[in-house]
């Protein structure tokens, strides 16, 4: 199972969450440690964009509890408190969700020049062009808008935006959807070798299984609405679970229903 | 259709109403807050003022332009058939002041403004970018609604001055040109029969137009379903609405100004 001796950074417990009659989460349970990576796989409209969202309180969970470093993610965070919480994460979005209004460099400082974390528009404008290179981007795209910019790149973009102001917990939602399988690997390596060089603790939701196998310690399977299987990478292939035999070989056959 | 089923559809309907009148009244209530409280970002009042004031001045002009001239006109050719024509200046400033400038500078506002309003906000929802903005710790009420709806508020009542006094200029070029009246005359009739509280009127009416036509810009945008759909549906109601509720206040500020 999960490594239980080092302290949990996100815990999950019975977390449910419906919209309208659909019930999407019917009570998940998850303990991510700190300093680890994390990956979340399971079908599309399984509810694991629910999941990350629920953590950073983007959507409320009806019941359950979701602690970040041992304190309660969702209620009493207002102005500051809430600002403070959301200061240590970073996330890539499946569509990287660039701000189009805005050059490139202005949206990986976006956070460096503005409320808590604000600092001399030279300084942060400095900081992104070192992130953008961190990601393998030169310095001329930083006063190109996102709109010029490949899906590839504005994923990379996206990359140097979530880790510009050094994050603790990086969300990853579907980083390589879009992407070509060259590109894939190359976002891959990339998450794995900034998770590790920050020391963050990663939680990343894919159905790509190549990005399992570069970017995961543990991997955990939403499916129904609960975890099915959750444990270590390497355990992965021999987990014994129908399910996630069928979800790795990719098989039509098997007890998830092909047609949903 | 049974008595009861009727009813019962009547009864939906009209909670429906009200539960919308409900979430705009506290979308309205929310806006104002957080009009008032820091951080206020200065660089999107700005660009907010441009986009809703400067850039809507051609527009403003050349409805009004022509409005005053087709008004001078009307009224000149109403005028004659009980030897009245005497009464274009006057009638042309008052209709102007009074009604046509802030109703027609509202509707022109409510189709350039809320509409590139809602479909910018619901395109930023759709794609994530507003939960991107949250996980930045930015809150999207403070940093896309507040300063429209304040540029609304602050640019509208100008454009509406303008567009009276464009709209009088109007009827004074074709009364002059065309109709045999003599300039000097015009406009002493013109400025003698017009009273502040005309004035004030209309610049009142201009104010409360521009917060309509921002605020629902803003509410339809952030509410906007999923997808294309999604977008131009937002876009569609929220002019709908904001046409319908700048002439329904039209009539109750009317009342209030002119009747009590």
């Amino acid at each position: 199972m999960t490594d239980l001796t080092k302290p949990a950074m996100i815990e999950m417990k019975m977390v449910h969450k419906a919209f309208g009659s659909n019930q999407v989460l019917r009570g998940v349970d998850l303990r991510i440690a700190r300093g680890s990576s994390m990956v979340i796989i399971g079908g599309s409209g399984t509810g694991k964009s629910v999941m990350l969202k629920s953590v950073l309180g983007l959507i409320q969970q009806d019941s359950g509890q979701i602690l970040v470093d041992g304190k309660d993610a969702g209620n009493g965070h207002s102005g500051r408190d809430r600002d403070a919480f959301l200061a240590r994460f970073g996330m890539l979005f499946q569509g990287a969700a660039l701000f189009d209004s805005l050059p490139v460099w202005q949206n990986v400082a976006f956070r460096l020049l503005r409320g808590s974390l604000k600092r001399p528009k030279d300084e942060a404008r400095e900081i992104a062009i070192e992130k953008l290179r961190r990601v393998g981007l030169k310095a001329d795209v930083a006063d190109r808008l996102p709109a010029e910019l490949s899906g590839g790149m504005q994923k990379r973009v996206g990359l140097a935006r979530a880790i510009a102001a050094e994050p603790e917990i990086i969300f990853f939602d579907e980083p390589t959807t879009g992407l070509d399988p060259i590109m894939s690997g190359v976002i891959n390596d990339l998450i794995r070798e900034i998770v590790v060089e920050m020391g963050a603790t990663a939680m990343t939701i894919t159905h790509d299984m190549s990005s399992v196998r570069a970017i995961a310690d543990n991997v955990a399977m939403l499916h129904g609405g609960k975890i099915r299987w959750t444990g270590p990478a390497s355990k992965m292939d021999a987990s014994g679970d129908p399910y996630v035999e069928q979800f790795i070989s990719g098989s039509a056959e098997g007890p998830i229903e092909a047609v949903r | 259709m049974t008595p009861l089923a009727l009813l019962r559809r009547l009864g939906a309907a009209t909670l429906g109403l009200l539960a919308s009148l409900g979430r705009l009244s506290t979308f309205a209530v929310s806006t104002f807050l957080h009009m008032l409280r820091p951080p206020i970002y200065g660089r999107e009042v700005l660009n907010a003022l441009l986009q809703v004031g400067w850039l809507s001045l051609p527009v403003v002009g050349l409805t009004a332009i022509f409005t005053g001239g087709a008004l001078a006109l009307q009224i000149y050719a109403g005028g004659a058939r009980f030897n009245a024509e005497a009464v274009v200046p006057q009638i042309v400033a008052i209709g102007m002041v009074r009604e046509l400038g802030p109703v027609l500078v509202g509707l022109m506002i409510a189709a350039r403004v809320t509409s590139s309003i809602a479909a910018e906000i619901a395109t930023m929802k759709v794609t994530e970018q507003i939960d991107a903005l949250v996980t930045l710790s930015t809150h999207p009420m403070k940093y896309l609604v507040a300063p429209r709806v304040l540029a609304g508020l602050l640019t509208v009542p100008a454009l509406v001055g303008i567009g009276d006094i464009i709209g009088i200029m109007g009827g004074y070029v074709v009364a002059t040109q065309n109709l045999g009246f003599n300039p000097a005359t015009y406009l002493v009739n013109t400025v003698n029969f017009l009273e502040i509280h005309d004035i004030i009127s209309s610049l009142v009416k201009g104010a409360v137009f521009g917060v309509i036509a921002t605020t629902l810009g803003c509410y339809y945008g952030m509410n906007s379903g999923r997808g294309a759909q999604g977008v131009g549906r937002a876009t569609k109601s929220s002019v709908e609405t904001a046409a319908v509720l700048i002439l329904a206040a039209n009539f109750v500020l009317t009342g209030v100004f002119f009747s009590l």
